[in-house]
């Protein structure tokens, strides 16, 4: 699973912390911070959920 | 000279629907609304002033909407949906120009902005609310919750319970936030309240608004010269030293902040408490399942959306939307409380149910590059002041029959006025 998170879109919800917090963080300015690019697939549905959610689409999920 | 029929003729005029429809129901939203979301999700509505709107009701479109670039939130372009009777309605074409985002006076707030503007303010407020922030308030937050049940305990058995819990809470916390002092507290919350309210005039509202911005401005003011430890001072040393944030647009925001910091939550905390209280299988299923305590806030928010025409949209472009056509300069009201009842998002939508596994996918924050910058502290109050309030104090009940209680059907926020309860 390869994520990519655009940085310039998001608006700092923090949507994906609550979804995928093994994955997902904000930094010190409340953007997001991708912890882990090609994380397991058990983190699947936790990362769907997060994309889902993301309110500015920041977060796009490859296979 | 007799002319022929057209289109606004009143015969056909009164087959538009009419927007916003009143709530008859403390715990469902009008109908009509899911009406309008069965038969026509995205239709031509008429406001109170007579302006002709699109209404958008279904989670799907709702949600396409709200993350288009092609639609403004900004006020002053033709066309923008003006919802509330008192407000203002310019007639059509008498506007006075083109609508240039960044001319002055008034300044817009956040929520009236657009990107690259937009983007700008929010990212300076958006580290002071991230969820590692939030968790870094809860053990305050608790304290607080609990001193006021203190209080409660210390001089029941009865009380209300707007202004002994639902209104300090998150008033006392946005006044720390901010550096704003509490014991000004009935000014701001009597202020809001005209702010928000559908039967004043114009002028009193404006009035209120004022006053607020008055009161916020010697904050500012004094935080300007000495820098406080909160969320003033710190935008004060990042952004005002470099000019980066007016002294007049940093005022603004304050007012924004203690306003929406402190309004919404009350009236979830107050309508959330009589929710629980009118179904008891899910009170006991908060005070069992750690979980649920947490999804219950998200929960709160979808089923009562408080705000239910908040958000209003103009389209810049033209667009198609639910397969109808909506062309520039045409305004937009996404209907968020009939998205958040839409059966093709939410099994049983109007069951209160506060284990759904998908309680964070409703649209009661917003969506977009709007959403609702305080929604996890917003969750975390929500959490914290049912979990605590109905642990301490399990023999909570109303003290007056439901259909005696004080709801705010005059607000723009619904909620409501009192909660006599007893234990």
């Amino acid at each position: 699973m390869q994520i990519t998170v655009d940085i310039e879109k998001c608006c700092g919800a923090g949507q994906c912390v609550l979804a995928a917090p093994d994955v997902f963080d904000q930094d010190d300015t409340g953007v997001v911070v991708l912890l882990d690019p090609t994380p397991p697939t058990s983190q699947r549905t936790a990362i769907l959920e997060a994309a889902t959610l993301c309110p500015a689409g920041a977060i796009k999920v490859g296979a | 000279m007799v002319s022929p029929q057209t289109p606004e003729t009143p015969s056909q005029l009164s087959s538009v629907p009419r927007i916003p429809v009143p709530r008859t129901c403390p715990f469902a939203p009008p109908a009509e609304y899911g009406r309008l979301r069965d038969t026509a999700p995205v239709t031509r509505a008429q406001l109170p002033g007579g302006q002709e709107v699109w209404a958008v009701s279904t989670f799907t479109d709702v949600r396409s909407l709200l993350v288009r670039p092609d639609v403004s939130s900004d006020p002053r372009r033709p066309g923008f949906p003006e919802p509330f009777p008192d407000a203002p309605t310019e007639e059509p074409g008498a506007t006075e120009g083109p609508a240039d985002p960044e001319e002055e006076a008034p300044l817009p707030q956040l929520f009236e902005m657009d990107p690259p503007q937009h983007t700008r303010y929010r990212r300076m407020l958006i580290p002071e609310l991230t969820v590692k922030r939030v968790n870094e308030l809860r053990p305050g937050i608790q304290q607080l919750v609990d001193r006021l049940i203190d209080d409660m305990l210390a001089t029941g058995p009865e009380t209300d319970l707007v202004p002994a819990f639902a209104l300090p809470i998150p008033s006392m916390v946005i006044c720390q936030l901010l550096g704003v002092a509490y014991d000004s507290h009935e000014f701001f919350q009597s202020r809001t309240e005209i702010v928000l309210s559908k039967t004043v005039t114009a002028e009193q509202r404006e009035t209120a608004y004022l006053e607020l911005y008055a009161f916020l401005d010697e904050v500012v003011s004094a935080t300007e010269s000495d820098p406080t430890d909160d969320i003033l001072g710190r935008l004060v040393v990042k952004y005002r030293r470099t000019d980066e944030l007016s002294h007049e647009m940093l005022v603004n925001t304050a007012v924004l902040l203690l306003l929406a910091g402190h309004e919404t939550s009350a009236n979830t905390i107050a309508l959330g408490v009589l929710t629980f209280l009118e179904h008891p299988g899910q009170l006991r299923i908060l005070l069992t399942e750690p979980a649920a305590a947490v999804s219950a806030a998200d929960e709160m928010v979808r089923f009562h959306s408080l705000g239910d025409v908040d958000i209003s949209r103009v389209a810049t472009a033209d667009f198609t939307l639910g397969g109808q056509t909506i062309h520039a300069g045409e305004g937009i009201l996404p209907i968020l409380s009939a998205a958040n009842r839409d059966p093709q998002a939410f099994e049983r939508p109007d069951e209160f149910d506060i284990r759904r596994p998908d309680s964070r996918h409703h649209v009661g924050f917003g969506y977009g590059p709007h959403q609702c910058l305080g929604q996890n502290l917003a969750r975390a109050e929500l959490e914290i002041a049912y979990r605590t309030l109905f642990t301490r104090i399990p023999s909570l009940r109303l003290a007056v029959p439901v259909d005696e209680l004080d709801f705010k059907t005059d607000s723009q926020i619904f909620g409501l006025r009192s909660l006599p309860v007893t234990w």
